[in-house]
């Protein structure tokens, strides 16, 4: 760490350190502070300075929501006890630092399972809450924080309170993007399952049309359901996709042998790709050919699959720092919803979206059930769509702000875990509930002691 | 803040009329930058320009600021900290002089000097810290290739932009790992009012191409930007030339 002309600069201490989002663009430099036990966290919100402070979890939001430039980032994941389970009701009461992998490591051999898991394991429980996340039981289950019970939120004046379930201050906090107050702990209801294997029904889509129709049609038979879509189909191909849909496997489905450790859960993780790597690798070209391999590797219709959970829901968990391989330049994530009704608007993207030629491998589009309670959340019913774009693609900033603009226009919302770009004039239009979510903060955190670059960027 | 692609909300630009920094502005204007403070002297044109940006959609301000006076740096920049992070500083204040005459004034060639270097080099450092305070943000400094080496044609303004350069490179590194990024763009012949009536040199460019090269560099967080790029493959040849070819160079 350097600082110019060492001692004559103030407010600039030693542990400062350059914090991205999992995307790995616009780092800024924050003061890194770990706190150990809750007194040390409240003493850490009382002391974080005029630039404020705010919790970062694993890391695993793709933009700025848990950088904090000048003031204070809270490590959060120091605080990761597991305070209690109990096996016969299905909850668990831990520490907001715990990720989910943890969880997966304690509960699966008991019987249980979180209620809801992103596209990774490496997030926290407390990321989980403030981005309200979803997965792919989003159409039966609902967001993360429907099955939070309660959770402890250590507020602006570095008092810690208990909320539940149903207070405004939980729905401001569930979708909130940590700026309501630090979780400490949450309570969190579980799934019961017979066996840490999933049951998976693969099938092809040939086009966008026919994606949506069986997606409609049979979405409610699967708990869990996504496709992945191939962004860089043209013509008669757009929006040609892979559907995986699944459900936990009961025992009598496993074979004899599997049978001895049915809820044996034990991810493999490959080499992490180098520090450096040139930009450029994952360019048109080679994301074509891969999407187009994916695609044909795909069986055309295939059931009752059985797949280890990490293959299942986590299959880049099993390379880490993944987000290496777009180079140093980095890479957004853009994830938008629109309503039941706009299948239109999503038509119309997919097509803008296969036009621009948007090298993405990672394109996932998925129906999303009941809207949640957060006033921040994000799902709403209908589809949402997520991409990863090179950041150093040409035009891509005018690009996805033409999106926002259908996007706002259908009544639809951008993701705010992973946005890095979004226009904040287009905020309130995305979030009809911001004014109250805002005039929450200025009443308990009128100094603004929550505060992060998401927060300043879009003035939340 | 910046956003994923290294577009500021907020810009402020030292040396307010400069037409590459207006263009820059204008550029980013229609991209992302709602604020802009234009720093230079209480001028009818700082003013027009300053309207100018407005008419864009932008809230365009303007703050009086002389790159002569150090003295007055500190408080007529931190006035502008005071009201809000700025994402990026474009340090854009120069002088060409005319070589000719300022070679027979010293006093006018002086004026060359501080105005482009030791006039940067307060507010270059006023600039610094609040960014460093903030912890974030980009200081876009206007170099030239004529710093790169010292022409017998335009050494004056020549040794005030090398000056800077160095100046720019050192406080990069200085800035290394504050979540400060420090950015120099060196030009070569830039088609503005400082150029008008000059025979026009070979790669010559324009002030909407500069600023193109500045937004592509803020996204790449590059640390040095030629413009136009070509320039870096001609310079890098003409500053390994022989001392006895490089003056006999009609250049």
């Amino acid at each position: 760490m350097c600082t110019l002309g060492g001692a004559t600069v103030t407010g600039m201490p030693a542990d400062t350190v350059s914090v991205t989002g999992w995307g790995r663009t616009a780092p800024t430099a924050a003061r890194l502070v770990r706190p150990r036990s809750y007194e040390e966290a409240a003493s850490a919100v009382r002391e974080c300075g005029t630039r404020g402070g705010i919790a970062r979890g694993l890391g695993r939001a793709y933009g700025d929501a848990a950088q904090n430039a000048g003031g204070a980032v809270l490590d959060m994941t120091g605080l990761d006890r597991i305070h209690a389970i109990d096996v016969s009701g299905g909850t668990v009461l831990c520490d907001a630092g715990v990720s989910l992998h943890r969880l997966m490591e304690v509960l699966l051999p008991l019987g249980w399972f979180v209620p809801v898991t992103p596209g990774t394991r490496y997030v926290t429980v407390g990321g989980a809450i403030g981005a309200d996340i979803h997965g792919k039981n989003h159409h039966g289950s609902g967001s993360f924080a429907r099955h939070v019970l309660s959770f402890e939120l250590l507020t602006a004046d570095g008092e810690i309170r208990t909320v539940g379930q149903g207070e405004p201050l939980f729905d401001a906090t569930a979708g909130g993007m940590g700026l309501t107050g630090v979780i400490l702990t949450a309570t969190v209801r579980l799934q019961p399952v017979e066996t840490a294997l999933m049951s998976v029904d693969t099938e092809r889509a040939v086009d966008l049309d026919d994606l949506m129709a069986r997606l409609t049609a049979t979405d409610h038979l699967h708990r869990y359901s996504v496709a992945w879509i191939d962004l860089l189909a043209r013509g008669a191909n757009m929006g040609r996709s892979v559907l995986t849909r699944g459900d936990h496997a009961p025992l009598n489905a496993l074979p004899p042998r599997a049978r001895r450790h049915p809820l044996a859960f034990r991810p493999s993780r490959l080499p992490a790709p180098p520090a450096f790597v040139p930009e450029g690798l994952l360019g048109r070209t080679t994301v074509g050919l891969f999407n187009e391999l994916w695609y044909r590797k795909a069986p055309r219709a295939r059931t009752g699959e059985l797949q280890r959970i990490p293959t299942f829901f986590h299959p880049l968990d099993g390379v880490p720092h993944w987000n290496r391989v777009y180079g140093r330049g980095g890479f957004v994530q853009y994830q938008f919803v629109v309503g039941h009704g706009q299948e239109e608007t999503l038509r119309r993207i997919v097509g803008r979206i296969s036009e621009h030629r948007c090298p993405s491998f990672l394109a996932v589009l998925k129906r999303f059930g009941e809207g949640d309670p957060g006033w921040l959340s994000f799902p709403m019913p209908g589809w949402t769509l997520a991409l990863d774009i090179p950041a150093n693609l040409p035009g891509i900033g005018a690009f996805l702000d033409e999106l926002d603009e259908q996007v706002a226009g259908a009544g639809g919302r951008v993701y705010l875990a992973k946005d890095a770009r979004l226009r904040p004039e287009l905020l309130a239009a995305m979030y009809p509930r911001l004014d109250a979510f805002r005039s929450l903060r200025r009443e308990l955190d009128p100094r603004g002691v929550f505060t992060s670059d998401l927060s300043r960027r879009l003035g939340l | 803040m910046k956003d994923a692609f290294g577009i500021p909300q907020s810009l402020l630009i030292l040396g307010g009329t400069s037409e590459i920094a207006l263009a820059t502005a204008r550029r980013m204007i229609v991209r992302r930058t709602r604020t802009v403070w234009l720093a230079g002297r209480p001028t009818p044109a700082l003013e027009e320009a300053a309207e100018q940006l407005r008419a864009l959609g932008a809230d365009a301000r303007t703050v009086a600021f002389d790159a002569l006076d150090p003295e007055s740096h500190e408080e007529a920049l931190g006035k502008v900290f005071a009201e809000g992070d700025i994402d990026m500083v474009l340090m854009a204040v120069g002088v060409l002089g005319d070589q000719a005459l300022d070679e027979r004034e010293p006093v006018a060639a002086a004026r060359v000097a501080m105005t482009n270097y030791t006039g940067a080099v307060s507010s270059g450092l006023v600039c610094a810290r609040s960014l460093q305070t903030q912890g974030h943000g980009s200081l876009v400094v206007l170099s030239s290739v004529a710093g790169e080496r010292a022409r017998r044609s335009n050494f004056i303004y020549g040794s005030s932009k090398a000056g800077l350069d160095a100046f720019a490179q050192g406080l990069g590194d200085a800035l290394h790992g504050t979540g400060v990024h420090v950015m120099i763009v060196r030009p070569g012949f830039v088609r503005t009012r400082m150029t008008a009536g000059l025979p026009e040199a070979p790669l010559a460019t324009t002030p909407e191409a500069v600023a193109a090269a500045i937004e592509l560099g803020l996204r790449r967080r590059s640390e040095t930007v030629w413009v136009p790029g070509a320039l870096r493959v001609v310079m890098s040849a003409l500053r390994h030339a022989p001392r006895g070819l490089f003056r006999r160079l009609p250049l």
